[in-house]
């Protein structure tokens, strides 16, 4: 008893020193209201949320007096951080992973940070019928690779339809050299031909599923026999009709959403999310009949034929019809729409007349819903992941700039720290290209190159 | 020991009395390298010493070596012996456009219509290449390749390496991204068949689509591609191997040169500039269940503890970055760019201190001597001088597993030497000669650096080999 009673002293006071409380914020949840109070973190959770709240002794102390605090931003369809994002050159490419390629050095994983994007889907292209699989991760800038992924949440694996993926099945399409000639064009050409290579792919997919049943069946009796070949472009679509593996479709027109509702009635596959999906005020009922759900722009159109038909009430219309709805960048080069998605979620408010609760839902739980990762993140709720965002103003004005990003209760960005560190790197920067500049000089004569 | 002893006198006479005798068929020749420093990497440097030649076999080395009468006995007064040096990936010997010339194969593998003539020019004017629609393609695929099979005795870039004390190296084939079987060569010999040490140093691998068209077109869909290709591997063995067992009931697997290729790999050679690129081809080497070897290594300065706790050998490639020579002088770098360049040439210090098993390569170089050059560099930066040699020798025979034959100048080892007269990083130090398979090479004239001439010694080459 006399040991354990110092223990317990040690123990509270290490316990203390992992603890963060934000205080006195205006707590936007999301899910539970917004109210002026404070958030206790213990351990990277969210541990009390509240207008009143207790604070441990030792704990870190944030006062958001006068600030806003919000869930951290999800963005349900980026491109960024990733070395490869298409492998373009066959219809079906589901054999390949985007996380293989996920680059945890890519500055625009500390871009998007600075926007208070805590939790990104970076997917795979649309260049082909079936794509790549995706990768959710946090911005854990600094972290290697592996530290990035969210690997709790469900894997999933791209599907497009329209111009891009019958693009390089006409002569008039995307010209590669050395790929002109007529016999070497990619199948599909047409937006049917897109339907086409998906049915038959899940066609191929299911037969493929069977072929491993007939032959676990056949161990079983005892048999000898040699295993199927391990099919790596098929194991994925397997993982798609077994509801293992979410599905992100890339599309535009009512008319091939339509289409791609069918195929997936078919073939039973279900919570399927539309991406972009412009035209789907016009089909909002039968995406929503079906629990399917769409993630698009604010206001963003007519950068190429099938997205003309676009309306800035697109989102509160799906939203009013029943579909879950997210908005979401598409940054592939640099976080650039992914640091203001903020202010994309209050454009709902002005187009569609939602309000301020459901103008952020569309940037933090519905991604999260949409991605299956609502259970840790895209709320403020006591024993989610902290992944908290500290706004000088309120959330959804566009004078609102980021000040601090938690994330697992780790603090990530810091607006005044960024911004004093700036002059001391440049200073090393320029002394550092001066340096190599002279013993660059002074080489020069050994390596010339003959002329 | 002293029972012994009248064995060994016994042997020993005998020896010395056959040597005598007018030899019949086979002759022992010997070569002895008097008075001169030794630095033989496996152990401390002998002052003052000899190294004694037999057959072209080191049969001696020490301070006090007993040196046969008939020895062709060299004077070593001021020179310094060290092993021969290692290009641990290099592609001297081999022809240097051969490689590229072969397209992806049909459909099915191995079974091309017709074979297409391996000649350098007849794939630049074909019409459009035939697109590689998936794996079974198998694109830019040439695991039945084997540097052993191509090496060119009449290369002239074999005298430049020997000039640079150079008398082994680890030569791969580089065409597609399955590139083919590297050799263990040694730089100087009558015939190809003479200079092969080990026909088996491993699978190269590149990450960059080249030699075909279509399918996989990023380095993502390559690490996809080689997933498949280990997996189909691994069921054309099982096929095999049933097929071997009951003959009559099982199909017979048709023959496939491709996945041949793949389970006769030792280990794979994987592209690796950064610790990004490190992550990724760690998983992957460990997903295709084979030892790697990772090349290029720009960042080894960052990357060296984690090589250490993975057990993965490199292949530092010592070109170090630098500021493209035409940049447009507006242009600014990042800091990050800035950072890479001032400290890359600190890598093999780097891994050295964390003791990873590192060699060099003279990828990239304009000539073998440059390699000595750019490791000097890192001597400034810290690279003690042994681990730089130890680098240039003993590691990389045990990377690619001929550290018994090769690598120090040890009893029983092939006789391949550099003897100079001084520090071989040093700017002044000449090389005076180079001994492989105990045969000397005096160093040639230096080769104009274009255009390409026939080398000044040896078999004449002038078939223009060179770029």
């Amino acid at each position: 008893m006399r040991l354990l009673i110092p223990l317990l002293v040690l123990s509270a006071a290490l316990f203390a020193a992992d603890v963060t409380v934000i205080q006195n914020g205006t707590i936007h949840t999301v899910t539970k209201g917004t109210f002026k109070g404070s958030i206790v973190i213990r351990d990277g959770k969210i541990a009390e949320v509240g207008e009143k709240v207790m604070t441990p002794a030792g704990a870190r102390v944030v006062d958001a007096t006068g600030k806003h605090v919000i869930p951290g931003i999800i963005d349900a369809h980026t491109h960024i951080a990733l070395d490869s994002i298409n492998e373009s050159s066959v219809s079906v490419s589901s054999m390949v992973s985007v996380e293989e390629m996920l680059n945890p050095e890519s500055i625009s994983i500390y871009r998007a940070l600075a926007g208070g994007v805590t939790v990104c889907n970076s997917m795979h292209g649309s260049a082909n019928a079936i794509g790549g699989q995706n990768v959710v991760f946090k911005m854990r800038w600094g972290a290697d690779a592996r530290g990035l992924v969210f690997d709790k949440a469900k894997p999933s694996i791209k599907m497009a339809l329209g111009e891009n993926p019958k693009r390089q099945g006409s002569p008039q399409g995307l010209q590669i050299p050395g790929l002109q000639s007529p016999q070497n064009l990619r199948y599909p050409g047409t937006r049917l031909g897109v339907e086409d290579v998906i049915r038959d792919a899940f066609t191929r997919a299911r037969a493929y599923q069977r072929e491993w049943k007939d032959y676990e069946a056949r161990k079983a009796r005892g048999e000898k026999a040699l295993p199927p070949r391990r099919d790596l472009e098929l194991e994925p679509l397997v993982e798609v009709l077994e509801g293992k593996r979410l599905v992100h479709a890339h599309c535009y027109r009512a008319d091939e959403i339509l289409m791609l509702l069918r195929v997936f009635d078919d073939f039973n596959i279900k919570g399927v999310t539309f991406q972009h999906v412009l035209e789907g005020y016009k089909v909002a009922r039968e995406i929503a009949e079906r629990g399917h759900g769409a993630s698009t722009f604010s206001d963003w159109w007519s950068y190429k034929v099938e997205a003309y038909d676009a309306i800035p009430y697109n989102a509160a219309i799906m939203h009013r019809k029943g579909v879950l709805v997210s908005l979401n960048s598409d940054d592939a080069g640099g976080a650039e729409l992914m640091r203001r998605l903020n202010t994309e979620a209050a454009k709902v408010m002005k187009y569609g007349g939602l309000s301020e609760d459901e103008a952020l839902a569309m940037v933090t739980i519905n991604p999260a819903k949409q991605l299956q990762i609502d259970q840790w993140v895209g709320s403020i709720e006591a024993g989610k992941d902290a992944d908290l965002v500290i706004y000088d103003k309120h959330p959804l004005s566009i004078y609102a700039k980021v000040e601090k990003v938690f994330i697992d209760g780790r603090q990530y960005f810091d607006r005044d720290e960024d911004m004093s560190r700036r002059p001391k790197l440049e200073a090393e920067k320029e002394g550092l290209r001066r340096k190599l500049q002279d013993q660059q000089k002074q080489a020069m004569p050994q390596n010339r190159r003959p002329s | 020991m002293r029972k012994k002893f009248p064995a060994t006198m016994l042997a020993a006479l005998a020896a010395v009395l056959l040597a005598w005798l007018p030899a019949p068929a086979e002759s022992v020749s010997w070569t002895a390298i008097r008075d001169a420093r030794i630095v033989p990497v496996n152990g401390p440097v002998i002052e003052k010493g000899t190294v004694l030649l037999r057959n072209g076999v080191i049969a001696a080395v020490g301070a006090q070596v007993d040196v046969p009468a008939s020895a062709w006995v060299i004077d070593g007064t001021g020179l310094t012996v060290y092993p021969g040096l290692i290009d641990a990936m290099s592609t001297w010997g081999l022809p240097q456009t051969a490689a590229a010339a072969q397209t992806a194969s049909a459909r099915g593998g191995q079974q091309q219509p017709q074979q297409q003539p391996p000649q350098q020019q007849a794939q630049a004017q074909q019409p459009a290449q035939a697109r590689s629609r998936g794996p079974l393609d198998r694109p830019g695929t040439f695991s039945w390749v084997k540097a052993a099979d191509l090496v060119q005795p009449g290369d002239a870039r074999l005298g430049q390496a020997r000039n640079a004390g150079f008398t082994t190296a680890a030569a791969f084939p580089r065409q597609g991204i399955v590139a083919g079987h590297g050799a263990v060569i040694n730089l100087g010999g009558k015939t190809a068949g003479e200079m092969v040490v080990a026909p088996d140093a491993g699978l190269y691998l590149a990450l960059r689509p080249s030699g075909y068209t279509g399918f996989p077109s990023t380095p993502m869909g390559i690490m996809a591609y080689f997933r498949q290709l280990w997996l189909d591997a691994e069921h054309y063995r099982q096929a095999l191997a049933l097929y071997a067992a009951d003959p009559v009931n099982i199909p017979r697997p048709p023959y496939d040169r491709a996945l041949e290729g793949i389970l006769g790999a030792k280990r794979v050679l994987l592209p690796a500039a950064d610790p990004v690129q490190m992550e990724r081809m760690l998983k992957l080497a460990a997903d295709l269940k084979t030892p790697a070897v990772l090349y290029g290594v720009v960042r080894g300065y960052e990357m060296a503890e984690r090589l250490k706790q993975s057990g993965t050998p490199v292949i530092l490639n010592v070109r170090w970055p630098t500021r493209e020579r035409d940049a447009d002088p507006e242009q600014r770098e990042s800091y990050r760019e800035l950072r890479i360049r001032d400290l890359a040439p600190t890598s093999p210090a780097a891994l050295a201190a964390a003791g990873v098993k590192f060699a060099v390569s003279s990828d990239g170089l304009e000539t073998p001597r440059a390699v000595l050059r750019a490791l000097k560099q890192s001597i400034d930066r810290g690279l003690k001088r042994e681990d730089a040699l130890r680098a240039l020798t003993l590691s990389a025979a045990e990377i690619f597993g001929v550290a018994d034959r090769l690598g120090s100048v040890e009893r029983g080892k092939i006789a391949n030497l550099v003897v100079a007269d001084g520090d071989l990083f040093d700017e002044k130090t000449r090389i005076r000669m180079v001994f492989i398979d105990g045969v000397r090479y005096l160093p040639e004239p230096e080769l104009p650096q274009t255009p390409p001439g026939p080398g000044g010694r040896g078999p004449t080459s002038g078939e223009g080999e060179e770029q």
